[in-house]
């Protein structure tokens, strides 16, 4: 196995796979949270157009926040997060006045990062999950059989199996509408542009300007995720500009492709598996009946 | 921790959404996949004490591990076919070989070793063919050892934290847990013969011990969880039936209620071991301070 499969930076995904060099470039999405007004278009507009069942009327009773989490039948989640005090800098949003409270609003659309090493993809045992030629990582329905092994692989919590199909799904960055040339549905829908997509290379130049730009404005808590080849998933395909630490909009600050330590559990089960035949021989050996 | 009492969570030392998992919850089932862990791993180790017993001439011995082997790995398949739902399911299993899915490997593992010790098994039943029979059971005692720690890297390698921090540990544990699963089986079948059997129940418990308990050293933060709640309740359980079916096993001799205690007892400590892991990997998951917290350190550390 050469060690690139599992783990670090990784240029194309999409040719690593196997597709033809002349594939299509690797495309994205770049959530730029500090436009998003938290309308929730994303959301509505990825349910309507891959037919996904409604959630239900279950209020989380925190925030506004509604659907809680992404999930098998949620692949946009628009996170409410609200802080009291002063914590960064706030926008005068026209709400009514709440007394000397600071409250601060921060919004973020949250979707399948369409890693560059999956660990949903690696641990598949059928095949069923798949990278598309465009770079993204995509769920066939017809090959997955449920066994759930992608769900607590993912180190985003991203991928879940449906309840009334008892496949696997998650967000395929609109696999149908991209192969018809037209932008997934949730980034044509978002009104304030906080969706991005295009080729991943133009919009890390874009969310590299976008943070500049916010920090001579004096934002400096702007800070890029998942923008990096080098990180513990190789980067992701989907990045966000976040206003505060990835955790406090229920991002892990620190995820790892599991997998990349896959080499060194295979020589630990190998060890263990030849104590375990030591120890059966060494018990038959110069012993009593 | 209920829905939105954010307030409960100490906010200097870590934040989160309002205090919600950051992973999914594994979907798989209990007892299914709990029983799938114990079974395959008695199926494991029977089968190579069964290859001992052979080739040292103890028949009983060898008699009862092929047994054993061969119903552990059936209902082990049993067990994964009914968390998938449907039998198709487990042969989908086999359409590729996937080397970076340790389900896939795992599979390609308990197919082969389930027929061949089945095979072995119905030999010996029916005394037809022994040749054979020999033959299927000699090889799958030689692969079963893999059977007794393939499925800690099946659990290790996700995100859950608690199963992955502890990924060089379980394979251990797993093993030890195995071989003295099988020598319990041993000691209550071939009572004439369990002097091997003894010593594997010993044996395997003492490897148990030393890896649970380099495990909790090693962990952190994150080995929290198989001290606490039900997870804790079940590992704590599972020390005791251990440490108590080893110790009749050592001083029993051969007293025959001795010996069943023994056997009963190492018996559902196995049980509980893999129980008290499958929940305390659900545990893990649950609060997100397990998540978070220790990626928060590894961060700042590298700043
Ligand atoms: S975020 Fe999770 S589900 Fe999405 S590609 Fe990465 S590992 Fe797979
Ligand atoms: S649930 Fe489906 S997609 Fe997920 S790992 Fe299993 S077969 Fe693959």
């Amino acid at each position: 196995m050469d060690s690139n499969r599992l783990s670090g930076p990784l240029a194309d995904p999409a040719g690593e796979a196997g597709y033809p060099s002349d594939h299509p470039d690797r495309v994205g999405f770049f959530t730029d949270t500090s436009v998003c007004i938290g309308c929730k278009a994303c959301e509505v507009a990825c349910k309507e157009w891959n037919l996904l069942p409604e959630d239900g009327l279950d209020l989380t009773g925190m925030s506004y926040d509604n659907t809680g989490a992404l999930g098998a039948t949620t692949w946009r989640h628009v996170a409410f997060v609200e802080q009291h005090g002063s914590t960064g800098s706030t926008v005068d949003l026209g709400m009514p006045g709440m007394g000397e409270d600071q409250v601060r609003w921060l919004m973020s659309s949250d979707v399948c990062k369409h890693c560059t090493h999956a660990a949903c993809l690696d641990v598949c045992p059928t095949g069923a999950l798949i990278r598309t030629e465009y770079g993204t990582v995509l769920v066939q329905d017809d090959v997955c059989n449920g066994c759930g092994y992608c769900v607590p692989a993912c180190p985003y919590g991203v991928i879940d199996i449906r309840p009334d199909t008892g496949g696997a799904a998650k967000c395929t960055m609109c696999q149908d509408r991209l192969g018809a040339g037209l932008m997934p549905a949730c980034a044509t829908a978002c009104p304030t542009e906080s969706i991005q997509y295009g080729p991943l290379d133009e919009l890390r130049d874009r969310a590299g300007q976008r943070v500049a730009e916010l920090h001579d404005q004096g934002i400096t808590e702007a800070r890029l995720y998942g923008h990096d080849p080098a990180d513990g998933v190789g980067g992701d395909g989907a990045f966000f500009l976040l206003l505060d630490e990835p955790e406090v909009y229920g991002l892990p600050p620190d995820p790892v492709v599991t997998t990349r330590d896959l080499p060194s559990m295979w020589r630990h089960a190998a060890g263990a598996a030849l104590t375990a035949a030591a120890v059966i021989v060494g018990c038959f050996v110069g012993g009593k009946r | 921790m209920k829905r939105g009492d954010r307030l409960m969570v100490p906010e200097a030392e870590f934040r989160s959404y309002y205090g919600r998992p950051v992973l999914k919850r594994p979907v798989w089932k209990v007892p299914d996949v709990p029983a799938y862990l114990y079974l395959g791993g008695l199926a494991g180790a029977s089968s190579t004490m069964a290859l001992c017993a052979d080739l040292t001439g103890r028949r009983r011995l060898a008699r009862s591990g092929r047994l054993a082997a061969a119903v552990g790995a059936t209902a082990s398949v049993g067990a994964l076919i009914h968390d998938l739902g449907r039998p198709a399911r487990f042969l989908n299993m086999l359409r590729v070989l996937k080397p970076t899915s340790p389900l896939s490997v795992g599979s390609w593992i308990l197919a082969p070793f389930s027929a061949l010790s089945g095979a072995g098994a119905a030999s010996e039943i029916t005394g037809r063919l022994p040749a054979l029979g020999r033959a299927a059971a000699t090889t799958a005692g030689v692969i079963a050892p893999a059977m007794t720690t393939y499925t800690a890297v099946l659990l290790a390698d996700t995100a859950v934290p608690g199963w992955h921090a502890a990924y060089r540990e379980l394979p251990f544990l797993f093993a030890g847990s195995a071989v003295s699963s099988a020598g319990a089986v041993g000691m209550l079948a071939a009572p004439a013969e369990s002097g091997p059997a003894r010593r594997m129940a010993v044996a395997g418990a003492a490897l148990e011990f030393a890896a649970g308990r380099s495990m909790h050293q090693r962990t952190g933060l994150v080995g929290e969880v198989y001290r606490q709640g039900r997870a804790g309740a079940a590992w704590r359980a599972a020390r005791v039936l251990t440490g108590l079916g080893a110790g009749a096993a050592l001083f029993a001799g051969r007293s025959r209620p001795a010996v069943i205690v023994s056997g009963l007892c190492l018996t559902a400590g196995a049980v509980a071991t893999r129980y008290a892991i499958f929940e305390a990997g659900r545990a893990s998951v649950s609060d997100p301070r397990y998540t978070v917290v220790p990626q928060r350190d590894r961060l700042d550390a590298r700043r």
